[in-house]
């Protein structure tokens, strides 16, 4: 563990950490200009949150402490998410605790946590949207695995340090097994994160709502604490999305110097990445909770002929 | 051999024989004292417990040691039992006392006066059971291997049968008993396949035969169909989600953490130790059923609405997940390919002890809370969490540790199961090549729902509002059962956050069976997991953990520093929805049906549905098993059939059983005379 991996390590939380609200603002305010409307400023997350932590917190006589410490337990697993992907740097001394397996882990923890949360008042809202969570949950989870699955039969690893280094000194060439993965890849970071064709992020209509269910009964800190971590995995899964499909101009052990280079090209990437994803929300429409099931299940179908693609044409 | 002579002289087996007989004293002392339940609870069972820490302490040491054995001089002038102390042994022995001991401390406070058999008889029959699983491991001969069986099968029949003036429960106990007999009719046939005529059933002489690809394939599916009856695979679950429900919970959490294990144990010794051949194709057969067995068992157990049930179903999904591992492992070793093999039965082993945990912990906290509410229906069941803390807290851990999640023990298992099945190319066959990894789409499927099921299971019982008043007034666990439910957590959380220690463990068992073993990249690597190579997978849960838990507390400390801590109680808010019941929450029903929908084809749905025209609408939805009306019904038809048929001989006439006599005389004179 050198002193450099961890001045990378803290970099890249810090990164993470300052960088998240800006994404979920950037996505916001291209969403906002594609559909016409006047945007709030990028800088609205963070506004948001300041005011959030600011404000009193209002909590349910009954709340349970699973309740009140599930916010920290949600935001904790997101951040060890980002600090185990590579964003800007591969030399991560706590890469090799968590691979990409656990990774997927780390999520369904944070996902059964807030679904447990959201049952824990009793309202009829919270224990909808904990269904409705779980339910884009056993379909997204397993479909991510399978396009992580994919990146790993190439690289012959699950570590996600490896698979970047692999991915991103391979010759330039396509792979059709990571094509279907990346159509898989990029229908379940929609679901996941709460986007447009399955859920609505400005949504407060009953009826369609998941994510916005979940945290429904959440107030103030707790609450800025959940949308900093829902920021935060939106980060984290562009960021799987950009290491294993897009993994060029990341520093290596290696080579220091690149960590110069790195967080420049991490926010290009990224700021492309949004404007995509916001013209992926305006041009699609949102679709019905049990067209839902539908939507995953052909994510998880396209990952897993992708690795039999990767089986047949025997690359890796 | 064993000498009786001195303790200082005494061997792992005498001090496993030195429990055996110290549980069937307990067992008589329960007899003596047949309904003084103060007694039996305060005194036979914590000394029961006492024992089973002790069988795991010896359980430990002989884990590494070498091969015991003894012949004990009990059984029949000619038949002597043949005892054998082997690695596999020692781990099965070491889970059965590392769970026995929290169950039966758990038990301790259990049992109440006046629920069906005095508490004396439970006390002989639960401890006879723990006996009789004991030696069943150590046997190395057919006959007393069998004979523990059956005594296994019927101390369960009697301990299910508990509560046996309640008709489902009767029901109950005769499904069971057909199945484990239908069941020990297979391994009786598959023990008589493997002595290969030599007349001699120790198992020695077995492991001695070369039995031929067609007889070991029949040996080998008679084996799978003997033990899988008692483990609950497909399609021999039936009685499983039956008899769960049935008997006392502490005991439901021994039939589920240890007696399926057992089972597979069967499997493991049948399958790995005593016959020489391996063929292909019995490892992909194993692995299929097993994956079906998993898939069935999860969507079943999402639907269900009554606490046991979920768990029982949820057991037959992770029994179906080892089966997949075992199977994997023989595939691999059929293919001479030992370090795989290694790592796919490691998997398999390591989510057997593991499971043996998690599941005994949510077993015990679902009888908890049938005492303190009298309900075990979930739709009447709802924020425990604020009245049984001591129960609900442990069941969370148990939760996780089922649902499959990081830090816990079925996090490693799973992960080592997903390791085994993601990189296998290398065996001969592409076909094969490319149905494993297709099945780690499917384990990961599987996973997700098991992940769903426990967020039902928890988030039903213990959290949300009250769904009935009287839950107001649920008393919190006892003394005796904190205790059982704390020893259980503690093993779920070592064996999540000590894989590499417990995966030393496993070791000795994968060297004995496939000749291959993780030790030597575990050892140099410290806290990290590396089962392979560090550039190709690592897992430390103990990082994990603390980095998660770092950050939980700089997090919380942070947003009190820079901000403020201050909160107010108010009523809940519900996007200003006034007048919130508790019948306004999702029913258990209700977080079933969206796998209902999706799965709707697993499932024989019979739907009521009200006309337009009811003064009082009624909706009622029924699932049922498809294949109870496919096979199990058909069967007993048949049976039925047949015993007619065969009835008509019976006249209960004197003159005709004696003219039956006369005729079988004068045909075994024809055949004697030709």
């Amino acid at each position: 563990m050198s002193a450099l991996g961890i001045f990378s390590q803290l970099l890249a939380l810090v990164t993470a950490l300052l960088l998240a609200p800006l994404l979920s603002g950037w996505v916001n305010q291209w969403r906002h200009w594609l559909q016409n409307k006047s945007a709030p400023g990028v800088l609205q997350p963070y506004r948001m949150l300041h005011k959030l932590f600011n404000k009193e917190s209002l909590m349910a006589e009954h709340a349970s402490p699973l309740y009140r410490f599930a916010p920290y337990v949600i935001f904790s697993c997101m951040l060890l998410a980002c600090a185990i992907i590579p964003t800007i740097s591969t030399d991560l001394p706590l890469s090799p605790a968590a691979d990409a397996i656990a990774l997927v882990g780390l999520f369904a923890l944070a996902r059964v946590f807030i679904s447990l949360a959201a049952m824990d008042i009793g309202t009829a809202f919270g224990s909808l949207g904990a269904r409705r969570e779980m339910l884009v949950g056993f379909l997204a989870e397993p479909a991510l695995l399978m396009v992580l699955f994919c990146a790993s039969m190439i690289t012959r690893s699950t570590s996600l340090t490896t698979i970047v280094e692999t991915l991103a000194h391979r010759d330039l060439m396509i792979y059709p097994s990571l094509l279907l993965a990346g159509v898989a890849f990029t229908m379940v970071s929609l679901a996941e994160n709460a986007r447009v064709p399955v859920d609505n992020p400005d949504t407060h209509l009953e009826l369609t709502m998941i994510h916005e269910a979940l945290i429904l009964e959440y107030s103030a800190r707790h609450l800025a604490l959940l949308e900093w971590a829902a920021s935060l995995k939106l980060f984290a899964y562009s960021c799987i999305g950009l290491a294993l499909f897009f993994p060029w101009g990341v520093a290596e052990a290696n080579a220091p110097l690149t960590l110069l280079m790195a967080l420049p090209v991490l926010v290009f990437k990224l700021a492309a990445g949004g404007m995509l994803l916001a013209m992926i929300e305006t041009a699609s429409a949102k679709m019905r909770v049990f067209r839902v099931p539908e939507f995953l299940g052909t994510a998880f179908l396209l990952a897993v002929i992708g690795l039999l693609v990767n089986v047949l044409l025997g690359v890796g | 051999m064993n000498s009786f002579t001195h303790p200082a002289t005494w061997v792992h087996l005498d001090w496993v024989l030195l429990v055996v007989a110290g549980w069937l004293l307990i067992g008589l002392l329960g007899v003596a004292a047949l309904r003084r339940l103060r007694l039996v609870a305060i005194v036979l069972f914590p000394a029961g417990a006492f024992l089973s820490v002790l069988l795991m302490a010896v359980a430990l040491s002989a884990a590494f040691a070498a091969p015991e054995t003894a012949v004990l001089p009990l059984g029949l002038p000619q038949l002597p039992f043949h005892l054998r102390l082997d690695s596999l042994s020692a781990f099965f022995l070491l889970l059965i006392g590392a769970v026995s001991a929290g169950v039966s401390a758990f038990a301790a406070g259990y049992f109440r006066h006046g629920e069906g058999t005095p508490p004396g008889l439970i006390c002989l029959e639960y401890h006879l059971f723990l006996a009789s699983i004991a030696m069943l491991v150590m046997a190395d001969d057919a006959y007393v291997f069998m004979v523990m069986w059956e005594t296994m099968a019927l101390a369960s029949f009697f301990l299910v049968m508990a509560n046996h003036r309640i008709p489902e429960i009767r029901q109950a106990g005769y499904l069971y008993m057909l199945v484990a007999h239908v069941g020990a009719l297979g391994i009786l046939l598959c023990f008589g396949l493997l002595q290969a005529n030599t007349g001699d059933y120790t198992f020695a002489n077995m492991r001695a035969q070369q039995l031929t690809p067609f007889w070991g394939s029949v040996a080998f599916v008679l084996a799978v169909f003997g033990f899988g009856a008692k483990a609950g695979l497909l399609p021999l679950h039936a009685w499983l989600p039956e008899a769960h429900p049935a008997a006392p919970s502490p005991f439901s959490a021994l039939m589920s953490g240890v007696m399926l294990k057992i089972a597979l144990y069967g499997i493991l010794r049948v399958s790995f130790d005593l016959l020489q051949t391996r063929i292909w194709w019995w490892g992909v057969l194993l692995m299929l059923v097993g994956l079906a067995t998993a898939l069935f068992g999860v969507v079943f157990s999402t639907v269900q609405v009554e606490m046991k049930r979920l768990l029982a179903y949820s057991s037959i999904e992770n029994i179906g997940l080892m089966c997949a591992g075992m199977g994997l492992s023989l595939l691999f070793s059929a293919y001479e390919m030992h370090a795989l093999s290694a790592l796919a039965l490691t998997a398999a082993l390591y989510h057997m002890i593991s499971h043996a945990f998690f599941k005994s912990l949510l077993f015990c906290s679902t009888g908890a809370v049938m005492h303190a509410t009298g309900e075990r229906s979930l739709g009447r069941l709802g924020g425990l969490i604020r009245y049984m803390p001591w129960v609900a807290w442990p069941t969370l851990v148990g939760v996780l540790a089922c649902a499959g999640l990081p830090p816990f023990g079925g996090f490693v298992a799973e992960w080592l199961l997903l390791q085994s099945f993601l990189f296998t190319t290398g065996l001969p066959s592409s076909f094969l090549d490319m149905l494993v990894p297709v099945m780690a789409a499917l384990i990961a499927l599987i996973a997700a729902l098991s992940g769903y099921t426990m967020v039902k299971y928890f988030g039903v019982v213990f959290l949300g509002q009250p769904r009935e008043e009287k839950l107001s007034k649920a008393r919190d666990a006892g003394a005796w059962e904190r205790l059982g439910m704390m020893w259980l957590v503690t093993g779920c959380l070592l064996l999540g956050l000590l894989p590499n220690q417990t995966i030393a463990l496993i070791e000795p068992v994968t060297r004995l069976l496939v000749h291959g073993g993780l030790t030597q990249t575990v050892n140099d690597s410290g806290w990290l997991l590396v089962p392979v190579h560090i550039d190709r997978a690592s897992y430390a849960p103990a990082i994990f953990l603390l980095v998660v838990l770092a950050s939980f507390g700089l997090s919380f400390l942070l947003v009190r520093r820079l901000y403020h801590g201050r909160l107010r109680r108010v009523p809940p808010w519900d996007c200003g929805h006034p007048w919130q019941t508790a019948r306004m929450q999702d029913t258990a029903e209700g977080l079933g049906q969206p796998i209902r929908r999706i799965f709707d084809s697993f499932f024989r749905i019979t739907r009521q549905l009200p006309t337009a025209f009811d003064a009082q609408p009624h909706y009622q939805v029924t699932l049922e098993d498809p294949l109870w009306y496919a096979l199990y019904l058909p069967l007993a038809r048949w049976v039925q059939r047949i015993s007619d048929i065969v009835g008509l001989l019976q006249q209960g006439r004197i003159a005709v059983y004696l003219m039956y006599s006369f005729a079988t005389l004068v045909v075994v004179l024809l055949l004697v005379k030709r």
